[in-house]
């Protein structure tokens, strides 16, 4: 006797999960209770979620229409739009809204080339190459302050610094002077890049690699039989292919440096022109104890990193299309 | 005689995986994933591999060397930490963690430590106790529109967390949990959540549904289902989830800093007094960078296949 197992058809509800006891109903209490019995599983991380990240933003809401300042305790009132009024016209925050657009931009972009070209390097047998992909890795996992403190005090620094300890030594070997330029007081911002630099080229090396390593190599193999080099490989096959990959690790880490604060807190607390906005917001709330003001620069800036994530998560939706079930 | 109709699916050859639409996608291994590629089998090829092969170590050791250069300070004494040329070469000595862990100056590191320790570990654990059924849910019987649920948890972590950070700290001062360890677990937790429910999501999508058929059809309850089929073969996906969450929660600086006093600070917020510096004191910050980062190496160097799956969501096996 063969067993023939059948899917059920298709407008048919599927049966319900065993554990579940469902009553005897007609088919529209049955559905109703398995549509209950799936979404129960995700209730509490959903609550969770919500309670702790959306109720906060809708008192921001609240609070960013209030003009509050903590030192004036006595002096809160409705303030309508005046707090936004105040942050397009604040010089400072329109140029840390531009710092940090700057910042995650170059970070971003050249983090995702350097971690190209390493994992490319890397996608080859030589010998030790277990052994340099691990200490690739130790960069993205030094925690951020930590690695921010090493770059500000042991590298950068003018007088016992690394970098700087180097040149004397370089220069040192012709009988020379060397410069021994103030790196932070120099170029702020881009100290605070090489930094952030240095942290997240790992983190695109990683995920590149991983999406190096998925290429159908029986195809390529076809393709160099058939003469292309590997120029044409790389820009015809290679790259399509990594461009979900690249995808990817742009938007997570966009997500996390449009976010960052530990760099610009240690490196140059937010001088020198490098305030980003998660800086200067802190500062407003803890500093210029400004509750209206920091509320409506959050809520403007939850605007815009909607505006921008809708775009970038249409990218995403390509990942989820392919593991859809 | 009519062919038996079954429900599995044609034999997939070994490595090959089948993608959401059917086809069959060959994955190389290792082995093979190289040399026919693109290191060529002449003389010049194997030179141009060699080079390649050099370049690769450069390049690797130029990305190691501050923290190389962060565990030879920190085993110098200070005199010899601070000097211009460096001297690589000083006699090594455990002072600067001595000056770190000992009392001669400020406050003891080890609170600080231990709290990051406990906010980090039961964090991740209530996180994945709420993202597995989470995940079950959004996978396995999904729910109608689980996609858009899906984009809910991942726009929560765009939305930067300078903007609720305000009505948490009035929120907290009102119920008088400042400055304590449960409302770290409590926003960790929630920053974790949606990167956990992502990746557990796409972890969970890969058992077979014969299997779970196979086990509703021999009785088993759900939460048998649970134990004895989605934790063993999902094992390594949660353990890259946990580890990415232990290292996101440990590494975590803003919150920590502005919601702690005294009591509850943790391992970053400790290491941002020694931002402004105070005379001769390079191994001391050294020792403190390499023993607060020290959980996070030891746990990412050694699972780093599960950091690959983790930094990626999952989205990459």
């Amino acid at each position: 006797m063969t067993a023939t197992v059948e899917a059920p058809a298709p407008h048919e509800p599927r049966p319900a999960a065993p554990g579940f006891r469902t009553p005897r109903k007609d088919a529209a209490a049955l559905a109703r209770a398995g549509a209950w019995a799936r979404r129960a599983p995700l209730l509490p991380a959903l609550i969770f979620v919500i309670a702790v990240t959306q109720v906060p933003f809708v008192i921001t809401i609240i609070v960013s229409f209030i003009s509050w300042n903590s030192l004036y305790p006595n002096d809160v009132a409705f303030g309508g739009l005046a707090n936004y009024v105040n942050v397009f016209t604040d010089a400072n925050m329109r140029m840390s809204v531009l710092t940090t657009i700057v910042l995650t931009v170059v970070v971003v972009l050249v983090s995702l080339v350097l971690g190209l070209v390493v994992a490319l390097l890397l996608d080859r047998q030589f010998v030790g190459r277990g052994i340099v992909r691990t200490i690739m890795i130790a960069p993205f996992l030094v925690v951020p302050v930590a690695a921010a403190l090493v770059w500000k005090h042991a590298l950068f620094n003018p007088e016992y610094g690394l970098f700087n300890g180097a040149l004397t030594w370089f220069f040192g070997l012709f009988g020379a002077d060397a410069p021994q330029p103030d790196w932070i007081t120099n170029n702020p911002l881009m100290a605070v890049e090489a930094a952030l630099i240095w942290q997240w080229t790992p983190f695109m090396m990683l995920i590149l690699l991983a999406g190096l390593q998925s290429r159908p190599l029986d195809v390529i193999e076809a393709a160099k039989v058939d003469g292309a080099s590997t120029w044409q490989v790389f820009r015809f096959m290679t790259l399509p292919h990594m461009r979900r990959y690249l995808e990817l690790a742009a938007l997570l880490g966009s997500i996390y440096i449009v976010q960052n604060f530990d760099a610009v807190f240690t490196i140059t607390s937010g001088g020198l022109g490098t305030a980003n906005l998660p800086y200067t917001i802190y500062q407003q709330f803890f500093q210029a104890h400004d509750y209206g003001a920091a509320s409506a620069a959050g809520v403007i800036v939850v605007i815009g990193t909607i505006a921008i994530a809708t775009f970038a998560l249409r990218s995403v939706s390509s990942l989820l299309k392919e593991e859809n079930r | 005689m009519s062919a038996p109709t079954t429900t599995t699916a044609p034999a997939t050859p070994p490595g090959a995986t089948t993608t959401g639409d059917g086809r069959r996608r060959v994955r190389p291994t290792r082995a093979s994933s190289a040399p026919g590629v693109s290191a060529g089998r002449t003389g010049g090829g194997r030179a141009r591999g060699a080079l390649l092969g050099l370049i690769a170590w450069v390049v690797g050791l130029l990305f190691f060397a501050p923290v190389a250069w962060m565990v030879l300070t920190s085993l110098h004494s200070e005199p010899s930490a601070a000097t211009n040329p460096p001297s690589l070469f000083a006699p090594l000595t455990l002072d600067g963690y001595a000056n770190f862990f000992g009392s001669n100056s400020g406050a003891s590191p080890w609170p600080p430590l231990i709290n990051s320790a406990s906010a980090s570990i039961v964090s991740t654990l209530l996180v994945l106790c709420l993202a597995l059924p989470a995940a079950y849910a959004l996978s396995i019987r999904p729910v109608k529109k689980w996609s858009d649920v899906m984009f809910f948890f991942l726009s929560t972590k765009m939305l930067p967390m300078v903007a609720g950070l305000l009505p948490i700290y009035l929120i907290a001062k009102q119920v008088g949990a400042l400055d304590s360890v449960g409302l770290l677990i409590v926003l960790y937790t929630s920053m974790n959540l949606p990167i956990a429910v992502w990746m557990l999501r796409s972890f969970l999508s890969e058992i077979p549904v014969e299997i779970l058929e196979a086990a509703a059809l021999d009785g088993a309850s759900l939460l048998s289902i649970f134990r004895r089929v989605i934790v063993p073969i999902s094992g390594p996906g949660l353990a890259a989830t946990a580890l990415i969450c232990f290292i996101f929660s440990w590494n975590e600086l803003l919150f920590a800093s502005v919601l702690t006093g005294t009591q509850a600070i943790t391992a970053p917020v400790f290491l941002t007094g020694f931002v402004t510096s105070q005379g001769l004191f390079l191994a001391k910050v050294c020792a403190a960078a390499v023993a607060v980062s020290f959980p996070v190496l030891v746990a990412g160097f050694a699972a780093q296949d599960k950091l690959v799956q983790g930094l990626s969501l999952g989205a990459v096996k």
